[in-house]
């Protein structure tokens, strides 16, 4: 099937904030203002964007957690705002997710085999010597011995639960899993066995993922593209590369500026941002990032800059095209 | 009570236990109270073995022993009689099932109505959450043993109307207190990802639900196990609760009241005696299962 | 002074369970020092011993630990020796420590000036008025905006960051000669960590402190500290000048550790995992605790637990690995 796997065009999702006896609307919330993206089977598209961005609703849209507020989002060409019921919980099946925590993510009162095939059982009605032999696959494909099928959550290690968490995800065979913070909860020494595993999964079986994450080089490492928000909106977005190696949009700029180095000779030209991110409650007008840009040019506080192309990335700046 | 380490340390040497019961060895297990109501339960079961005399008949000429190591009392009634001439251990043996089948029957009917509300309305939310808790919260409003008198003088006596009606007025707590831990489960990732997964709402409430709820809910239960007793013997000492001659163990403190001035000690010492006993150690078990499970809860 | 500000010798902390059938060996045999004005980070996993060392340093254990061997020299006397009033006088005067969680460490129901001016009323016996300036003052040194109105706000009325940085003037506010940080960048955004870090490298600059470092993330490292000490199991496996380390580990634990962190610009080639996981800290490997996962492990590592070792006058490292013969 060519053409992406999952789109989104112009999505927005406001929260309401209520006051009062009869729960008055006095304020409105935007936590994602009007963003597209596209994500394409078998490959990764990358959020990063620090508190308040959005990131975290735009992940519980996608898994039809939240309904959006506006916006188009198109699953294999399908209009998802005309789903419900049936055809909703078909959607259920193909977007599967993984969280951040390993505690959290798993009912401490099930054994890890019901765990891992509640989905499967929940939407297909298989014969139980069927739902057997995949989940041993499953426990197979994320590195799991089969008596782990017996045991409860408590028995396993952080890491190990993730695995669990994954398997889970799988269980359905989904085309796009959200994976929201997957190893921050993790030890450091076993995250580089959970994204290499997620990465031979997504070869293994052409899964694509919506990855967020803070740590932007596990990010940068995992991604085929990259997509930077701030305040609900995207600023950058385009090939994992580009936007990691040469960051065009001043946001994105001192995002990666400020990653911490891998090596003490690492140098990197610091861009500290004055002040602190605005509240969604009432972002800045025009670009929602010039009361701290360095680069601030008068039209910027009056007028909203649009994502256009610019050396093979679109980014939302009026410093560009130059 | 000595529900202490040296007590269990004691047993384990003694025993060697398997697995599932190694709960016992643990910190501060209320081993006694935990063997006293065992011990009640097997009184209430083998009643009618271990009772030398019938509890509900009486000589006459027998009446007001007192217990076999005073003057006057004779080891045919080790504990005395009463002003009918019935026998105090008899009756103290059968009224052990009475308190044992309504306590059980109540919190399990109370437990189990109170603890579905309590699921439906903390997970559903919404208008059916604030339906709920407006007829809860109403519904607390109402003294429970005033409540209970009530309906009891209105429905009449009984054993299983005593628990219909006791089981009425309590299932409010659960819902309560369940609901309130619903609501912070509710909010665990596992739940999300139930749904994420195309569980239904019932399917969710079954299973994701009602397994991390059951251990509250069974603390509830066995905290209120001793205020359920209480209530019984205070509705049958009131004469709205069990009726004669059933030897309930209230109603044998109000026969027993009569007789305190003259003298008869032991026939309201000992059914109190015994009253206080089996709720002491409900009490004790449910404050050592809520410090036990309180930490694993946390973790949720 | 002569000698370092801080020489932990030979430091055991362990934990005995209630009925005192198991020892966890939290620290074990922990031996480093610390200079006046030089940053250290020690660097561990869960189950490292990490945050107990830390704890053992400020004489802050739980009930069930106890300091079992060594000794914590501080400005030339034992830590270990001392009376608990006096520990107090060192505690938040002489070793401040920051912890992960700004919200847990601000008391919601008093504002910030309260909070800031405590170490100094408490330690130094000021009054009031004359302790709610020097407060002011903090809050303008760690880079608060309008810091007279922010004095009389509450710890809810402020970002994370600036909660963190009102928890780096409390820290600061008696000017120690030590300051601990443990993982106090972890729930900050990654701008705020940057401005945060930087803040802490120029308040080291303009009071003279020593800057202790204890997370579990090598960039912190790499960007902050001029010494590592790296914890695996409640021992400490290597230690030494940070590039020194950072360009050639000498101790497979860590030498794996930075080749499985992605790095910023690689050719997202795949990750050189380590196998396993961290031991449980009450049940460790016999032998050197890294065998199970060790990639150069030999036999004699799993029954015997390597001594620390000389790698160069700076570097240490314990392993089998790095004993004399074998190199």
């Amino acid at each position: 099937m060519a053409g992406p796997v999952l789109e989104a065009k112009n999505l927005v999702k406001h929260f309401p904030v209520k006051r009062g006896l009869l729960s008055r609307e006095v304020a409105v919330v935007r936590a994602v203002d009007d963003i597209s993206f596209s994500i394409d089977p078998g490959k990764t598209l990358g959020v990063v964007g620090e508190s308040g961005c959005g990131k975290t609703t735009t992940a519980k849209m996608v898994l039809m957690l939240e309904r959006p507020t506006g916006g188009i989002m198109r699953f294999e060409g399908q209009d998802l705002q005309a789903l419900d019921g049936g055809s909703l919980r078909a959607y259920r099946r193909s977007v599967q997710a993984v969280f951040q925590d390993p505690y959290a993510s798993l009912n401490p009162r099930m054994r890890v085999g019901s765990i891992i095939v509640e989905p499967l059982v929940t939407n297909e009605s298989l014969a139980s010597a069927e739902v057997r032999k995949r989940l041993l696959r499953l426990l197979d494909l994320v590195g799991l011995p089969e008596r782990a099928a017996d045991l409860f959550p408590h028995e396993f290690s952080g890491g190990q639960r993730q695995r669990i968490a994954i398997a889970r995800a799988l269980s359905l065979s989904p085309k796009v899993i959200v994976l929201d913070e997957p190893v921050s909860a993790l030890d450091v020494s076993i995250r580089a066995q959970i994204l290499n595993l997620l990465r031979d999964l997504q070869a293994q079986l052409g899964v694509s993922y919506l990855f967020i994450a803070h740590d932007l080089a596990a990010v940068a490492h995992m991604s085929h593209t990259i997509a930077v928000m701030y305040l609900g909106k995207i600023v950058e977005i385009g090939p994992a590369e580009i936007v990691a190696k040469s960051p065009k949009h001043p946001y994105t700029q001192a995002l990666f500026s400020a990653a911490l180095p891998s090596h003490p000779d690492e140098r990197r030209d610091e861009i500290i941002l004055a002040g602190e991110v605005p509240s969604p409650l009432a972002p800045p007008a025009g670009c929602r990032f010039h009361p701290r840009c360095p680069h601030a040019l008068p039209r910027c506080s009056s007028e909203e800059p649009k994502l256009l192309s610019e050396s093979g990335r679109l980014v939302a700046c009026h410093l560009y095209p130059k | 009570m000595n529900g202490t380490a040296a007590n269990s340390r004691s047993v384990s040497t003694v025993l060697a236990l398997p697995s599932r019961l190694a709960f016992i060895r643990s910190e501060g297990f209320p081993l006694i109270p935990s063997l006293i109501l065992l011990m009640i339960t097997l009184v209430a079961i083998l009643a009618p073995v271990l009772a030398p005399h019938n509890p509900e008949v009486g000589v006459l000429g027998d009446r007001f022993r007192p217990p076999a190591w005073q003057t006057g009392g004779t080891t045919d009634h080790l504990l005395g009689t009463d002003h009918l001439g019935r026998d105090v251990l008899s009756r103290l043996i059968f009224g052990s099932r009475i308190s044992v089948v309504v306590g059980l029957m109540v919190i399990i009917v109370a437990g189990a109505v109170g603890t579905a509300l309590g699921i439906i309305s903390g997970y559903l939310g919404r208008w059916v959450d604030q339906v709920i808790m407006r007829v809860t919260d109403a519904w607390l409003a109402l003294p429970a043993l005033m409540l209970a008198i009530f309906l009891a003088a209105i429905v009449g006596p009984g054993i299983s109307n005593i628990i219909i009606i006791l089981a009425a007025v309590w299932w409010t707590r659960y819902a309560r207190v369940i609901r309130g831990e619903v609501l912070s489960i509710r909010e665990r990732d596992f739940v999300r990802l139930a749904v994420v997964a195309g569980c239904s709402k019932w399917k969710i409430m079954r299973m994701h639900i009602l397994p991390n709820v059951i251990n509250s809910a069974i603390v509830l239960a066995t905290l209120q196990l001793g205020q359920v007793i209480i209530a019984e013997a205070g509705l049958s000492f009131l004469g709205v609760g069990v009726p004669p001659p059933l030897p309930a163990w209230g109603l044998m403190l109000a026969d027993g009241k009569k007789g305190l001035m003259a003298g008869y000690w032991w026939l309201t010492v000992l059914p109190g005696g015994c009253i206080m006993l089996m709720v002491l150690s409900a009490n004790l078990l449910g404050d050592w299962l809520r410090v036990k499970f309180d930490p694993q809860l946390r973790q949720l | 002074m002569t000698g370092p500000l801080l020489d932990i010798r030979r430091l055991s902390t362990h934990y005995v369970s209630a009925r005192g059938t198991r020892v966890t060996r939290a620290v074990d045999d922990v031996t480093l020092s610390l200079d006046q004005g030089q940053t250290l980070g020690i660097v561990g996993e869960s189950g490292s011993g990490k945050t107990t060392l830390a704890l053992t340093l400020l004489r802050m254990l739980p009930p069930a630990a106890r300091i079992v061997s060594g000794e914590m020299l501080f400005e030339g006397s034992d830590l270990i020796k001392k009376p608990e009033n006096e520990m107090r006088r060192i505690r938040g005067k002489r070793i401040a420590m920051i912890l992960q969680d700004p919200m847990m460490s601000l008391n919601p129901l008093f504002t910030v000036g309260d909070q800031v001016a405590e170490p100094i009323r408490v330690h130094e016996g000021t009054p009031r008025r004359s302790a709610w300036k020097r407060a002011t003052e903090l809050l303008k040194a760690v880079r608060i905006a309008a810091p007279e109105t922010r004095v009389g706000e509450y710890p809810h009325q402020l970002s994370g960051g600036m909660r963190q940085r009102i928890v780096g003037a409390i820290a600061i506010s008696c000017e120690p000669r030590i300051l601990i940080a443990d993982e106090p960048t972890t729930s900050l955004d990654v701008t705020i960590q940057a401005q945060y870090l930087n803040l802490l490298r120029d308040l080291q600059r303009s009071h003279n402190l020593a800057l202790i470092f204890i997370t579990h993330n090598l960039g912190i490292v790499a960007k902050m500290c001029d010494q590592v000490a790296v914890m695996y199991a409640g021992r400490m496996v290597e230690a030494g000048p940070v590039k020194q380390i950072y360009n050639a580990p000498a101790h497979p634990y860590t030498r794996a550790l930075l080749e499985s962190i992605p790095r910023l610009g690689d050719n997202r080639q795949r990750l050189t995992a380590i196998d396993g996981q961290p031991p449980d800290p009450s049940a460790p490997p016999p032998g050197c605790a890294f065998h199970p996962r060790c990639p150069k492990v030999m036999d004699r590592c799993r029954s015997e637990a390597p001594p620390e070792f000389r790698v160069t006058d700076t570097q240490t490292s314990r392993c089998w690995l790095s004993a004399p013969a074998a190199r």
